[in-house]
């Protein structure tokens, strides 16, 4: 087994009408064997910018304060909020550092561009390769069944209310499916003037 | 082995040691399974494309086996192990029918099923089997299988290269999971038709071993009504 599915973990974004969400589950288990349920893999990361950090729990941890850091240092240098953009090239640099020695973690990035507050979410691999579509994103050990939700439910256009649902649905029925991911979820959907932070309350087994 | 120390060249045709070479008695072919039951009838759908890596041996296989006029057999996986199991499977229904003067139910071809993955426990058939039919009531049944013969009796199921990513859209859509003041009202063919649309549509977006066209088959007392639906070909 991949040191990526040591630890367990479901996560996806999603684009919508002036909108993006991101959601997660809370297990963090040592392979079959759940130790806590309510690990924090996604991180904020400015107003309208949060980063969900999939894979090795230890890594999750590891690179969120490394880009913390590295968004502190930009911010103070700048003078000016960071965007989502800046903030995936960072990353996907950042990994691509350890090309031979990687972090095992697939990162996703959702926000809100801090200008035009344009929807922006993406993901890469452990290297740092980005993929930036126009719907959604899944990654984490359920990410075979996030593809298969998520490409039956999502549809262009959503208002918050109606992402909020789709996303919900699409991560509780994925990692219903998946052994090591669940025991809870939290999602967040990020709008121009508030961001809502919802915790799911789900099938514990 | 040859070392770095050794002077000599060397050429491994004219080694004296002996060389190993391995033979993989299996394939995987891919496809995929979704079979949905109902009070008083079962669709099952299966995907057309045969294919082996990234090369598509054909794009209209028929991995549905009409097994008696009730009981339908949906195979993926190893091709030559489907055909050969189909093949003892349907020697099986004959010598059934001539020993005891009756068809077989689909329950009774459900268990024969498994015994005969289980005989082969330790050269198993590699299939992902799903058996579909009406029981004796009449009632729609499926019944899902490992390539070993673990087998289990369920109202809906998906197997194959894109189970996993069907299968959750089965427990939201058919199996009302996750959803709260819903009442499960009885499924009809139509809907149950619908999903299963749709839900290969969404695999052959994302695996590259689902796709071409799916065969469906409707069972129900009046017996089996056969249907295809296009999917995307790349």
């Amino acid at each position: 087994m991949s040191i990526l599915t040591y630890n367990g973990g479901a996560m996806l974004a999603m684009k919508g009408d002036g909108c993006v969400s991101i959601a997660a589950d809370k297990r963090y288990g040592i392979q079959m064997q759940t130790v806590g349920t309510n690990f924090q893999k996604i991180f904020e990361m400015g107003p309208h910018l949060y980063v969900g950090l999939p894979g090795l729990a230890t890594d999750t941890q590891t690179v969120m304060e490394k880009i913390r850091f590295r968004k502190n240092l930009y911010e103070l240098r700048e003078n000016r909020k960071i965007s989502p953009k800046v903030m995936a090239s960072m990353l996907s640099n950042m990994l691509y550092e350890k090309r031979f020695g990687p972090f095992f973690v697939e990162p996703i990035v959702a926000g809100l561009d801090p200008v035009t507050y344009e929807p922006f979410i993406c993901n890469m691999d452990l290297i740092g390769c980005i993929n930036k579509p126009d719907e959604f994103v899944v990654g984490g050990t359920a990410s075979a069944q996030l593809y298969g939700m998520c490409e039956s439910v999502w549809e262009p256009n959503l208002g918050p209310d109606d992402l909020f649902e789709t996303t919900s649905q699409a991560l509780m029925n994925a990692f219903d499916r998946d052994a090591i991911s669940g025991w809870g979820a939290v999602v967040y959907i990020i709008e121009k003037d508030k961001v809502t932070i919802k915790d799911l309350k789900t099938r514990m087994d | 082995m040859h070392s770095v120390m050794d002077s000599r060249p060397f050429f491994e045709d004219y080694s004296v040691k002996p060389m190993q070479r391995q033979f993989s008695p299996y394939a995987d072919n891919g496809g995929s399974i979704i079979a949905i039951s109902g009070n008083d009838f079962v669709v099952i759908g299966a995907d057309t494309r045969l294919s082996s890596g990234y090369s598509i041996y054909t794009r209209d296989q028929n991995k549905l086996f009409k097994l008696s006029d009730t009981t339908v057999l949906g195979c993926s996986g190893c091709w030559c192990d489907t055909l050969s199991l189909t093949r003892i499977l349907n020697a099986r229904m004959q010598m059934y029918e001539q020993e005891h003067n009756k068809k077989m139910s689909t329950p009774a071809c459900a268990q024969m099923l498994s015994t005969m993955l289980y005989y082969k426990r330790f050269f198993p058939y590699y299939i992902s089997n799903i058996l579909v039919g009406l029981d004796s009531e009449g009632k729609g049944c499926v019944y899902s299988y490992d390539p070993i013969g673990h087998t289990e009796r369920s109202s809906y199921r998906a197997g194959g290269s894109a189970g996993a990513l069907l299968q959750p859209l089965l427990d939201n859509q058919v199996g009302m999971k996750n959803m709260q003041n819903v009442q499960n009202e009885p499924l009809t063919i139509e809907r149950a038709v619908g999903i299963l649309k749709d839900t290969f549509i969404s695999a052959a977006e994302r695996d590259i071993y689902t796709g071409d066209s799916i065969k469906i088959n409707v069972i129900t007392k009046d017996g089996i009504k056969e249907d295809t639906f296009e999917l995307r070909k790349d």
